[in-house]
């Protein structure tokens, strides 16, 4: 009986599989990613074990193909088309950080204002939802608005521009804090 | 099939699958991989609901827990996705391809016969043309694309030339990166 549940049983246990954090591939495979080196540190970091299994062995493979000189040529236009896709990644990712979130203060008229906010989509922020949870969080309408150049934006109504700073600290903690930005404006025309 | 692919844009609509179909489905999956018979109850559980995401150019999702778990194009079979099969890899046939084929599976290319055929790869099973694959690679643990054989494995042995796997669905193509928001 055991003889044959083993075949069966292959089939019904669930392999867990690890993926890489960085590059969300299957470790063994981080090596045909551009983020190599990223996805070793995290990798040693979080699954010694597993690291250890897959690198002890490649490094000394590697060694030994770097030694031996017929395919060094080859490896070194790969290293640096690679190293410039690794370059690239980073780039992408300052230039994220370093966008801007602008929490402006419409003035609609005399007393009342609308809000307006910009930029959460360069946090991976699904714009939708966000408009619903501040129409939620503040009892106000609140929608996804084009802007005059094509880019969306949350309108809030009302003046929620403090309440508005401390909500998006609080439920995305991606979202550096200084990089939000509080501004006010009046409506000129009449 | 995945190469141009963006979740966000391709959702033409989604919606609950009735019970009746979902029964539907079931049956057509376990026609197809009859292994997975053991694990069903795990893959699609009776419970819980299956939703349907139809996407631009004929591509059907099925997703349970928002994990996208097969695809279909048009009304053709039902493909495993690469998390699936990396749950359950004996569940699927399973063709094994050298390791000079890995770098150019990963970049989406269709798989060679010789690559199937050299040393360190392996054609365990006898397959008919048109069988959806798993795609494992030389001193990988893990399978690396779905394909469809585009010959019988007896054809790729002896002619040894052209497209024996069309590549379907790889590692980091858009649909691996994609992930369904409730």
């Amino acid at each position: 009986m055991s003889e044959q549940d083993t075949p069966t049983t292959s089939v019904s246990t669930s392999v867990q599989v690890i993926y890489c954090g960085v590059c969300s591939l299957p470790p063994e495979y981080c090596e045909y990613g551009p983020t190599l080196s990223k996805c070793k540190e995290w990798l040693q970091e979080r699954h010694s074990e597993l690291f250890d299994k897959l690198y002890s062995q490649t490094n000394i493979e590697s060694d030994v193909a770097t030694l031996s000189l017929e395919n060094k040529s080859t490896n070194d236009a790969e290293d640096k088309k690679k190293a410039k896709e690794a370059a690239k990644i980073e780039r992408e990712l300052q230039k994220k950080m370093a966008s801007k979130v602008t929490i402006t203060r419409i003035a609609r008229n005399k007393k009342k204002s609308v809000t307006n906010v910009s930029g959460l989509q360069n946090f991976d922020i699904d714009l939708k939802k966000a408009a619903k949870n501040f129409a939620s969080k503040f009892a106000c309408g609140s929608s996804v608005v084009k802007n005059n150049q094509g880019i969306d934006e949350i309108v809030v109504q009302g003046d929620v521009s403090d309440d508005l700073y401390e909500y998006i600290l609080e439920t995305w903690p991606n979202v550096p804090e200084d990089n939000i930005e509080l501004t006010e404006e009046k409506k000129s025309k009449k | 099939m995945f190469k141009k692919f963006n979740i966000k844009e391709d959702i033409a609509n989604r919606s609950l699958v009735k019970s009746s179909v979902q029964r539907n489905i079931r049956s057509k999956i376990l026609e197809q991989y009859n292994k997975l018979e053991p694990v069903i109850d795990e893959v699609l559980p009776k419970k819980s609901s299956l939703i349907l995401i139809k996407c631009h150019e004929h591509i059907n999702l099925l997703t349970v827990n928002n994990e996208i778990m097969f695809f279909q194009h048009f009304d053709g079979p039902y493909y495993p996705t690469l998390r699936l099969l990396h749950k359950y890899p004996h569940a699927f046939p399973r063709v094994q391809v050298d390791k000079g084929a890995i770098k150019k599976i990963l970049s989406g290319a269709n798989i060679m016969c010789p690559g199937l055929t050299s040393r360190g790869a392996r054609l365990d099973e006898d397959l008919p043309a048109n069988t959806i694959v798993g795609v494992f690679a030389e001193g990988k643990e893990h399978a690396l694309a779905i394909g469809l054989t585009k010959m019988s494995t007896e054809d790729i042995k002896n002619i040894n030339k052209d497209i024996g796997v069309e590549n379907v669905h790889y590692l980091n193509d858009p649909l691996w990166k994609s992930s369904i928001e409730s």
